[in-house]
């Protein structure tokens, strides 16, 4: 075999491994981003959703719906899209930008359970202006 | 002053749009006082910007808050430093940042270029300013820092507490300085397009700017770590957000393009290979710019969103036509020069490189745009996160590390077996014996384990070709080991100035399965309770909660919790961790509460202690203590790459290099008489 014929296998394998690997990541890590409308229609429409799928969903606070338990490491609150709204229980330590204010946005990823209440494994919140100074209240 | 930089912005767009009509009208051609202008302006475009932004410092200097841009970003309470590198907190000063430092980098590519460049300088000169045209485009049009507010405000918004970080201060410019400079290139190989001088002259005219965009590119992805792991405590360095991908990918092409121009220049082969690269790694620079700008893809570096992103968008789609219309109108002109002799050569050995970096790259891009790409496609957003991108990348990073090894060992055409034997017996042990004795230590982490195998194998190689390189010298010129090793190094920077980066990336590599054994947990404590942590090396941490202490200082109100800290036993020092909430001059809290982490860094391992807040206002703390191991080896191992990388660019060196300076001249003599003989 010519120089050129083996390294195009060479080649023709590392693009291919690439390809597979990246496939195989999108199918086994992939995690669908969800409105909590969207949520409530995917639950609808496809009932094993429900505590067997992760997903991720972006909503807001509702504000004053925030409980803490005594250790302060378990945390409740309810998110909404401004349609649909979901309860959601969290243990762990939620970042500095997850505060009490008006309007956060947050990041919930986990599982739907039979009691409607989302039971996440991780919280992300943006402040939609982490790198911009608080608008004037 | 704002009257002043609005001005000087707008003569820097007429200056501009002279260089850029006379460039590429062609009309300088055959007549020297029309291509001296276009060189001219380019000077002059630089003074405009020059006097823009000093006007910008001062009026920030002088908390002049009726521009919106001082008022959005500083306070009287802010640190003058931070009052300083206010300049580049926030989209619009940023911009002004870029523009200038570009316009900087090309009166300095007009400068500095020998003489025989002087045909493509023209061209040079229009394309580098008709990048800065654009950024003054966006700066008059979307997004202007002279803007000034229809009244005064007592006192500025401050700068964002997590800004307010050293790391900050430097971070920024250091990656803006890498993507910026990444247009000199870029403007070098459009230019050797368009004059149609095709050889190997534009590869050298742009070696060390390539170096030293690479370098800048480098410098500020590890500083943007190291901001990451102290400021956002979350434990790690790498998060795979939007933004650090963005930063990573030019780096990947450009890294690639630094190997495949070797081959160019020593073989003539992949000229069009390298031209594409060159162009991918500017338009590569430029999205990541629109992602970060534009908020098209959520992202925690969320900056303000605003029409500043399509800008980006539609100067993207206009420079990629352009470049590769170009490109293709030249493709028959640029057919190589030789044919691959064997698979086994260094050739090949850097072509596979090459095909790594830009798979790597390729699929870190794919992953940041799954989420827009999955909702076009198939009307469902999909998001991949950092178990995707570790997924992918580590096995292609292994590939990539065996290839760093085995690369140096190669010959160039065609490797003989024997010649083989000889290279590999040496490194392939160091790797075997590593791997044999991490087993017998009891690591059981399977990519952690190659990764530091490999690292071994790689040591290998570098070990071995210092060591023959100062053998071979010794007996040629009859030299002691400490003055050979010495002028080796010296008289062949480029060669062994790369081994030293790859020494540093294997470093990089062994931090990095450091994390793979990391230990993390959780605890609320009250004063005088303690938790015991085992480390990954063995070692047992007790941690005890000595009590929250409570105190304003110059801009925050600070929360610091304190633990005291027993490592195996014996005592091993306080460590404190706060929660700040800045507050302007008035007391008014400016941003949600931040985050200050305690850390204990050590060679094996790092101690990482995060106060998350206390319970109902009593002393008893919540904690998330971590033990990351080797992470100091990462910013050491940036120290090393950066002198490899300096070394590599040091001017002389080569056999064709002008007399050395006298500083290398007392350098040698100094080690004469040091020299044992």
């Amino acid at each position: 075999m010519k120089a050129g014929r083996k390294f195009l296998l060479g080649a023709a394998l590392i693009v291919g491994g690439v390809g597979f690997l990246i496939a195989e990541g999108v199918k086994e890590t992939g995690v669908y981003f969800l409105t909590p409308t969207e949520l409530a229609a995917k639950t609808a429409s496809d009932p094993t959703f429900v505590e067997n799928v992760g997903f991720k969903v972006g909503a807001k606070v509702v504000p004053g719906s925030i409980r803490r338990d005594k250790d302060a490491r378990t945390i409740d609150f309810v998110v909404s899209d401004g349609v649909k709204r979901y309860p959601v229980t969290y243990r762990g330590l939620v970042p500095d930008t997850f505060t009490d204010a008006n309007d956060i946005e947050v990041v919930v990823e986990g599982r739907l359970g039979r009691d409607g209440v989302i039971r996440a494994t991780d919280v992300l919140a943006k402040c939609g202006s982490r790198y911009e100074a608080v608008p004037e209240a | 002053m704002t009257l002043l930089g609005q001005f000087a912005l707008w003569a820097a767009l007429l200056l501009g749009l002279w260089c850029v009509a006379i460039s590429f009208s062609g009309r300088w051609q055959g007549r020297p006082e029309l291509s001296a202008s276009v060189v001219r302006s380019v000077y002059a475009v630089c003074g405009a910007l020059v006097v823009a932004s000093l006007s910008l410092w001062t009026g920030l200097i002088n908390h002049d808050f009726n521009i919106e841009y001082v008022a959005a970003y500083t306070s009287r309470n802010l640190p003058s430093y931070y009052t300083f590198s206010a300049f580049w907190a926030g989209q619009k000063g940023s911009l002004l940042f870029w523009a200038v430092v570009l316009s900087l980098f090309a009166s300095a590519a007009q400068l500095l270029t020998p003489r025989r460049y002087a045909d493509l300088m023209p061209h040079v000169a229009g394309v580098t300013t008709a990048v800065v045209v654009f950024f003054v485009c966006v700066m008059l049009f979307a997004a202007n820092p002279f803007e000034r507010l229809g009244f005064t405000p007592a006192d500025g918004r401050g700068l964002n507490p997590q800004l307010q970080n050293v790391g900050m201060v430097i971070h920024p410019p250091m990656l803006y300085l890498g993507y910026i400079s990444i247009t000199i290139p870029f403007a070098f190989a459009v230019a050797a397009l368009l004059s149609r001088r095709l050889d190997t002259g534009w590869i050298h005219a742009i070696r060390k700017w390539t170096l030293v965009s690479w370098l800048f590119l480098a410098i500020g992805i590890t500083l943007g770590m190291w901001w990451a792991y102290v400021e956002l405590g979350w434990g790690g360095y790498w998060a795979w957000d939007p933004v650090e991908n963005a930063s990573l990918l030019p780096w990947l092409t450009m890294t690639a393009f630094l190997h495949s121009v070797m081959i160019q220049e020593k073989r003539g082969m992949l000229k069009r290979w390298n031209l594409g690269l060159i162009v991918g790694t500017f338009l590569l620079s430029i999205f990541g710019t629109f992602i970060t700008r534009s908020g098209v893809i959520a992202s925690v570096h969320s900056f303000t969103q605003s029409n500043v992103g399509y800008f980006f968008l539609g100067f993207l789609a206009v420079a990629g036509v352009l470049s590769f219309t170009l490109l293709y109108t030249r493709w028959p002109a640029l057919e190589a020069e030789v044919r691959l002799e064997s698979i086994l050569s260094r050739e090949a050995a850097f072509l596979f490189n090459n095909l790594l970096f830009v798979g790597i790259a390729f699929s870190v891009l794919w992953g940041t745009l799954f989420p827009i790409l999955s909702e076009l496609v198939r009307g469902t957003k999909i998001t991949v996160g950092p178990p995707f991108f570790n997924r992918v990348n580590v096995p292609l990073g292994l590939l990539l590390l065996a290839l760093t090894g085995i690369g140096p060992l190669i010959a160039w055409r065609k490797a003989s077996a024997a010649n083989l034997k000889r290279q590999f017996v040496g490194p392939v042990s160091t790797g075997v014996v590593t791997l044999a004795v991490l087993l017998a230590l009891g690591a059981r982490d399977f990519y952690a384990l190659m990764a530091l195998s490999l690292a071994g194998f790689v040591a290998g190689t570098i070990v071995q070709e210092f060591y023959r390189g100062v053998r071979a010298r010794r007996r040629m010129h009859g030299e002691s080991a400490p003055l050979a090793f010495g002028r080796l190094v010296a008289r062949n920077r480029r060669r062994y100035g790369g081994y030293v980066v790859h020494l540093a990336v294997l470093i990089y590599f062994v931090a990095f399965s450091g994390m793979a054994f990391r230990r993390e947990m959780e605890a609320t404590l009250k004063p005088g309770e303690s938790v015991e942590l085992a480390s990954p090396f063995g070692h047992i941490y007790r941690l005890t909660h000595q009590g929250i202490s409570q105190y304003e200082t110059l801009n925050r109100i600070v929360s610091a919790a304190t633990v005291s800290v027993t490592k195996d036993g014996k005592p091993a020092g306080l460590i404190t961790s706060e929660k700040r909430q800045h507050v302007d001059s008035f007391k008014r809290p400016t941003f949600e509460p931040s985050t200050e982490v305690g850390i204990r860094s050590g060679l094996q391992e790092d101690l990482y202690i995060v106060f998350a807040g206390s319970v109902q206002g009593t002393e008893e703390a919540v904690y998330r203590f971590n033990v990351n191991p080797l992470v100091w080896w990462l910013w050491f191992g940036g120290f090393v790459l950066a002198f490899g990388a300096v070394l590599t660019m040091w001017p002389g060196g080569g056999p064709l290099a002008p007399a050395p300076a006298r500083a290398q001249a007392g350098y040698e003599v100094t080690l004469v008489g040091a020299a044992p003989k």
